[in-house]
C-alpha cells in the first residue's frame, strides 16, 4: 500500500479538569490512517471522541501524545508558521453553519479572506466559480450569511474549506444540523467533490446511515477509543463488536415492516470519559460482558472471519455472520 | 458550603493584610509628619523629637507595621496613653481617642446608611423592574422606563438637598436627617434616615429596574419556563417560582458592586446630609492628617469589600445549584 | 385516520405571528383528529408548523403576538375558547407535554422531584409529602436507577437520557389522556433513543392516552405511529395510516422526504435522491401548492393547477394527500 495521507499513531488527547483535578480522557490511543481521495468515516455517540480527533487532525488542538503524520511528515507539534504550508491543504468543515461564518461579512470576503491568508489571491470570478461548485447563485457573491437558508450555509462553509485547494477535508458533523432534504443535498455534495477532485475525507458523524452513504471505511468510536474499524460493507454487513452491532440496529428505519423487536436495546448511557470503566470501555453496557472484560482491554486486532483491514477490539465478538439474520438477544434485555 | 465559606474568611484575611501592609507603606511615606502637625505650630525640636518616638515613628517602617499588626490581633501598649486592648488600630494623636472605639461609635451610622438605602435601592428598583416586566408594553412599562434613566444622571449632593428642601421643608412630611441610635429609638431611627435613602435610591435604582426587567424578559423566553406553563402554572407561579431565580443572577453581581459604591460614597452622602459617620470621619482625618485613623478605616473598608464579595459568591450558589463552591 | 374521532378533533387551524417584516403563517388551516390510545405522528421539517401546532393545541401561544384561530375540541371541550383559568387546569393534568431539549426544558433551580411533585400538588392539591412519593414512584417507573436518591437531584446532575425519562415522568405524574412529545428523541442518542420510544409506547399501553409525536424522522415515524401527518409549509399535505403512508406515500413531497433519507437498505454507491430548492419563506407562501415550486412532477398536472389552485386533503377519506396528480400518473411516477 502506499503511504497513506494521513496517519494517526497512538494518538491522545487529555484535557485536565482544573477544579476537579480530574481529567477528561476525550482521545485515548487511537491509531488510523486516510489514504489520498479516500474517505473514512468516524462514527460514535456523544463524547466519544470524534470532534475532539478531528480538531487534532485539523491541528486546532495539540495531541496530549501520539502523533499525526501527514504526508508521512509528524506535524502533531509544529509551530504555526511550520504549519504554514500544509493548513491549506486540511480544511475543516464545521456541523453549525450559523456558528461558523462571520455575519458581518459577504459571502465573497468569507470565501476571500482565507485565500489572502494563504497566499492565494482571489478573484470575483475565482470565488464565483466555486459557488458555482457547490452549488450556490454566483449573482449572490455580495450577500451576507443571513440571507441564506440553512443549507446554503453549509454551502459557503463547503466553498471556502474548497477555496484553498485542500487535499483532506475534516468534516464533523456537516449535516446533522439541517433537514432530512436538505441534508441529502450536502451528502451528495461532498460527494461529487470526493469523487471529481479527488480530496480525502474523514467525515464524522453520529448517524451511522449517512456515514454509510459517503465512506468508504469507516471507524467506530467508544469512549475515546475505536472499537472498530474496517471497510464499509464489511463492517456494515459483518459487525464484529456487539456496540457496532447495537449502534446498526438503532439505525432509523423509515420502513413499518422492519421487524422492530430485533432491535439491541442497550441499558443506561455512556459512562463518563473522566473515569472510563477499567478493561473493555464498552463492558457496562454490553451483553456479553463478562469477567475477562473488566480486566484486560481488547486489541484491536483482525479476527479470524474477517476480512482485510477489518480490525475489532472484543474478547467475546459476534458470530461472522450477515448481520441481522440471527441476532440472539439476551433475554435480560428485551 | 461551610468548607467554602471558612476558605474564603482566610484567604480574605489575608487579602486584608496584604492591603493594610501597602496602605502603611504609602502613608508613611507621604511627606506628612502626624507627629509635626500633632505637636502644633509652635514646636520644640526636642518635644518633636520625644513625640515621634512616643508614636513609634524612629522604628524602621516593618516594626512599625508589625507592631501596628500586632496591635489588630492582639493589643498593645502605647506609652503615655495606656493599653489598647484587640482589635487594637491604633490611637488617633488628632483626636486624642482610640481609634477602634471611634470608629465603632461612628460605624453604626454608615451601615445603617448604606444597607438601608441598599435595601430602598432593590426594593424599588427590582420592584419597578418587575411591574415593568409583568406589564410589558404598557404604560406602566413605560413609566417604569423612563423614569429609571432619569435618576441615573444625577448626583447625591443635588438631589440630597432638594429632597430635603421638598419633602421636608416644603412639605413638612418627614423631618430633617438625623441618626438616632436603632436601640433608643428604631422610628425615629428609620424617619431619620428615611430622606438620604430615598435620595440614594433614586440615584442608584435605575440600573436594577432595567436589569431586573430585561432578565426578566430574558427568563420568559426560557424553556423550563414555557414547561412550567406547559404544566399548568399560572403566569404568577412562574413568575415567582421560576423566572426571579435566573433573573437575580446578574442583580447580584451589580449589587455586589454598587454595595462598594455606597460605602465610598458616604463621604459624599455624610457631608450632604450632615450625619456623622464613618464617612465624615475620614474627611476629618485626611484634613489632620490623622494617618492612624485613616489607616484604619481603609483596612476596615477593605475587609467589608471582601466580606461582600464572599457573600456575593455565596449568594450565586444559594441562587443556583449549578454553581459549584470551590 | 378517522375522520370523525370523539376525542381529539382539530379544525381549521390557524396561527399567525406579526413580526417587523410581516405576518408569518405557520399553521395555515389544519384539520386532523385523534383516539384515546392512537398515536399520531406528525412529521415535517423546520417551519413546518409541526410545533407550533403542538402550541396552539397546549393553548400556550402569547395572545400577544400570536393570532390563533379554528376550534381544538378535546373530550368536547373547545380548547381555544377556554379561559385561561381553564386552561391552566387542563394543562400537566388532562394535556401533557414533553419537549425536546431536556436540559433547558427543565428548571436548573429546582430538584428533579420537586419539578414532577408540584404538578401534582398544582393539579391534586397532593401535600408536599405525598407528591414527593408520587414523584419517587414516577421516577422509578420511567426506569431511573435509585429513585430515592435522584429524587433530590438537580437536571444537570443526570445524563441526557436519564433526563429526559425524568421529563416523561413530570409530563404523566396525572395521567393525562393526550400526551404531545415534540421531537422527545432528538437530541439523544441513537441507542438512547430506543429506550426513550419504547418506554413512551409501554406506558401508553398502560394508561390509554393518545399520543401526538412531533418529529422530522421517519424512522421514529414508522417506530411508534399509528396515524400519520405530514406537514409542509403550515399544512397538512398527507395523512393515513402509518403503513399507507410509509409503503404507498400519495404526495411527491413525502416521496422526496422518504428517498433523501438515508437508511441501511438503500443502496450506499447510488446517490442520495434529495428533495431540490429549499422551503418556502412562511411571510410570502407561494401561490397554489406550497410545495410546487420545489415540485418535480408540476407539469404532469393540466393548466397550471399547482401554482394556482390550493390542492386540499379529501375530507372524508383515510389516506389522502392533497395533491392533482392522479393516481395513474402516480403509480406511472413511482414505477
Amino acid at each position: 500500500m502506499a503511504e497513506p495521507l494521513l496517519q494517526l499513531t497512538e494518538l491522545t488527547k487529555h484535557f485536565p479538569l482544573k477544579r476537579r483535578r480530574v481529567v477528561v480522557h476525550a482521545v485515548d490511543g487511537i491509531s488510523l490512517s486516510i489514504g489520498e481521495h479516500e474517505s473514512l468515516g468516524l462514527v460514535g455517540e456523544s463524547g466519544c471522541g470524534k470532534s475532539t480527533a478531528g480538531r487534532l487532525v485539523a491541528r486546532l488542538q495539540e495531541p496530549t501524545s501520539g502523533t499525526v503524520s501527514y504526508r508521512g511528515q509528524d506535524i502533531s507539534h509544529w509551530s504555526r508558521r511550520r504549519m504554514r504550508p500544509i493548513r491549506s491543504e486540511i480544511q475543516m468543515i464545521f456541523q453549525d453553519p450559523y456558528a461558523s461564518l462571520n455575519p458581518r461579512h459577504t459571502v465573497g470576503t468569507i470565501i476571500g479572506g482565507p485565500m489572502e491568508v494563504n497566499g492565494l489571491r482571489p478573484t470575483e470570478r475565482g470565488i464565483k466559480e466555486l459557488l458555482e461548485i457547490v452549488g450556490l447563485n454566483p449573482e449572490h457573491y455580495n450577500r451576507f450569511p443571513h440571507e441564506f437558508s440553512g443549507g446554503q450555509r453549509q454551502r459557503i462553509g463547503v466553498a471556502r474549506a474548497l477555496a484553498l485547494k485542500p487535499r483532506l477535508i475534516v468534516a464533523d458533523e456537516p449535516v446533522s444540523a439541517l433537514d432530512v432534504s436538505i441534508q441529502a443535498q450536502v451528502v451528495n455534495l461532498l460527494q461529487r467533490l470526493r469523487r471529481e477532485m479527488g480530496i480525502a475525507f474523514l467525515f464524522i458523524a453520529h448517524d451511522l446511515a449517512v456515514v454509510r452513504h459517503f465512506s468508504q471505511r469507516v471507524a467506530v468510536m467508544y469512549l475515546g477509543k475505536i472499537v472498530e474499524i474496517g471497510d464499509r460493507d464489511s463492517l456494515y454487513e459483518r459487525p464484529r463488536h456487539p456496540y457496532t452491532h447495537a449502534l446498526l440496529s438503532a439505525v432509523p428505519d423509515p420502513d413499518p415492516d422492519t421487524p422492530r423487536r430485533e432491535r439491541i436495546r442497550l441499558a443506561g448511557d455512556v459512562p463518563s470519559p473522566v473515569n472510563p470503566p477499567s478493561g473493555c470501555r464498552f463492558r457496562t453496557r454490553c451483553w456479553k460482558a463478562r469477567d475477562r472484560c473488566a480486566l484486560e482491554e481488547p486489541p484491536l486486532v483482525r479476527l479470524g472471519g474477517n476480512a482485510e483491514g477489518h480490525l475489532t477490539a472484543c474478547h467475546f465478538p459476534e458470530a461472522p455472520t450477515t448481520h441481522g439474520s440471527d441476532v440472539v438477544l439476551d433475554p435480560a434485555l428485551s | 458550603m461551610i468548607r467554602f465559606l471558612l476558605r474564603r474568611l482566610v484567604s480574605a484575611a489575608g487579602i486584608v493584610m496584604v492591603v493594610a501592609a501597602t496602605v502603611f507603606l504609602l502613608f508613611y511615606a507621604l511627606p506628612r509628619d502626624p507627629a509635626r502637625a500633632f505637636c502644633g505650630k509652635l514646636c520644640l525640636p526636642e518635644n518633636l523629637k520625644l513625640l515621634r518616638h512616643e508614636m513609634g515613628m524612629d522604628l524602621p517602617i516593618w516594626q512599625q507595621f508589625l507592631a501596628w499588626a500586632q496591635g489588630v490581633v492582639a493589643g498593645r501598649d502605647f506609652p503615655g496613653v495606656g493599653r489598647c486592648e484587640a482589635p487594637c488600630f491604633g490611637y488617633s494623636f488628632a483626636k486624642g481617642e482610640w481609634v477602634t472605639e471611634t470608629v465603632l461609635d461612628r460605624l453604626p451610622v454608615t451601615v445603617s446608611l448604606s444597607l438601608g438605602g441598599a435595601a430602598v435601592i432593590l426594593t424599588v428598583g427590582i420592584g419597578a423592574g418587575m411591574l415593568a416586566a409583568a406589564k410589558r408594553g404598557t404604560w406602566i412599562d413605560s413609566l417604569a422606563t423612563s423614569l429609571s434613566n432619569i435618576g441615573g444622571g444625577m448626583q447625591i449632593f443635588f438631589v440630597g438637598p432638594l429632597m430635603v428642601f421638598v419633602l421636608s421643608d416644603t412639605l413638612g412630611l418627614l423631618p430633617r436627617p438625623r441618626y438616632t441610635e436603632f436601640g433608643d429609638n428604631p422610628a425615629k431611627w428609620f424617619v431619620g434616615l428615611l430622606i438620604p435613602w430615598i435620595a440614594l435610591s433614586v440615584i442608584f435604582y435605575s440600573n436594577y429596574t432595567r436589569l431586573t426587567r430585561s432578565m426578566l424578559l430574558e427568563q420568559f423566553n426560557e424553556d423550563y419556563v414555557r414547561t412550567a406553563r406547559a404544566k399548568g402554572m399560572s403566569r404568577r407561579t412562574t413568575f415567582f417560582r421560576f423566572a426571579w431565580r435566573g433573573a437575580m443572577i446578574p442583580v447580584v453581581t451589580q449589587f455586589g458592586i454598587d454595595l462598594g459604591v455606597l460605602l465610598g460614597g458616604a463621604i459624599v452622602t455624610e457631608l450632604t446630609f450632615g450625619l456623622h459617620g464613618l464617612g465624615e470621619l475620614v474627611t476629618q482625618a485626611f484634613t489632620n492628617t490623622d494617618l492612624p485613623m485613616l489607616l484604619g478605616i481603609t483596612v476596615l473598608s477593605a475587609g467589608a469589600i471582601v466580606l461582600i464579595n464572599v457573600v456575593v459568591d455565596a449568594l450565586y450558589a444559594v441562587i443556583d445549584p449549578r454553581v459549584r463552591l470551590s | 385516520m378517522i375522520p370523525d374521532p370523539s376525542f381529539l378533533t382539530v379544525r381549521d387551524l390557524y396561527v399567525q405571528f406579526k413580526t417587523e417584516d410581516g405576518v408569518v403563517k405557520a399553521v395555515d388551516g389544519l384539520s386532523f383528529g385523534l383516539d384515546r390510545g392512537r398515536t399520531l405522528g406528525i412529521v415535517g421539517e423546520s417551519g413546518s408548523g409541526k410545533s407550533v401546532t403542538s402550541m396552539a393545541v397546549m393553548g400556550l401561544h402569547d395572545p400577544r403576538y400570536s393570532e390563533v384561530s379554528g376550534e381544538v375540541w378535546l373530550d368536547g371541550e373547545n380548547l381555544l375558547t377556554a379561559t385561561p383559568r381553564r386552561m391552566e387546569a387542563l394543562r400537566g393534568r388532562k394535556v401533557a407535554m414533553i419537549f425536546q431539549d431536556s436540559l433547558s426544558s427543565l428548571s436548573p433551580f429546582h430538584t428533579v422531584g420537586s419539578q414532577i411533585g408540584e404538578v401534582l400538588t398544582k393539579h391534586t392539591g397532593a401535600s408536599r409529602r405525598e407528591a414527593r412519593e408520587r414523584a419517587i414512584e414516577m421516577l422509578a417507573r420511567v426506569g431511573i436507577p435509585q429513585p430515592k436518591l435522584r429524587v433530590d437531584a438537580y437536571p444537570h446532575e443526570f445524563s441526557g437520557g436519564m433526563r429526559q425519562r425524568a421529563m416523561i415522568a413530570m409530563a404523566l405524574v396525572c395521567d393525562p389522556e393526550l400526551v404531545i412529545a415534540d421531537e422527545p428523541t432528538t437530541a439523544l442518542d441513537v441507542t438512547v433513543q430506543a429506550q426513550i420510544l419504547d418506554l413512551l409506547k409501554a406506558l401508553q399501553e398502560e394508561t390509554g392516552s393518545a399520543i401526538i409525536m412531533i418529529t422530522h424522522d421517519l424512522g421514529v415515524i414508522a417506530d411508534v405511529a399509528d396515524e400519520v401527518m405530514v406537514m409542509y409549509a403550515g399544512r397538512a399535505i398527507e395523512r393515513g395510516t402509518r403503513r399507507e403512508v410509509l409503503k404507498a406515500p400519495g404526495h411527491p413531497y413525502t416521496w422526496g422526504l422518504l428517498a433523501s433519507m438515508p437508511h441501511l437498505a438503500t443502496d450506499p454507491d447510488s446517490p442520495l435522491r434529495p428533495v431540490r430548492g429549499t422551503p418556502p419563506s412562511l411571510l410570502t407562501l407561494p401561490s397554489g401548492c406550497p410545495f410546487h415550486p420545489r415540485c418535480d412532477y408540476a407539469d404532469r398536472v393540466p393548466v397550471d393547477l399547482c401554482s394556482t389552485e390550493r390542492p386540499d386533503l379529501h375530507p372524508r377519506t383515510g389516506h389522502s394527500s392533497a395533491c392533482y396528480l392522479s393516481q395513474t400518473v402516480k403509480d406511472q411516477i413511482r414505477g
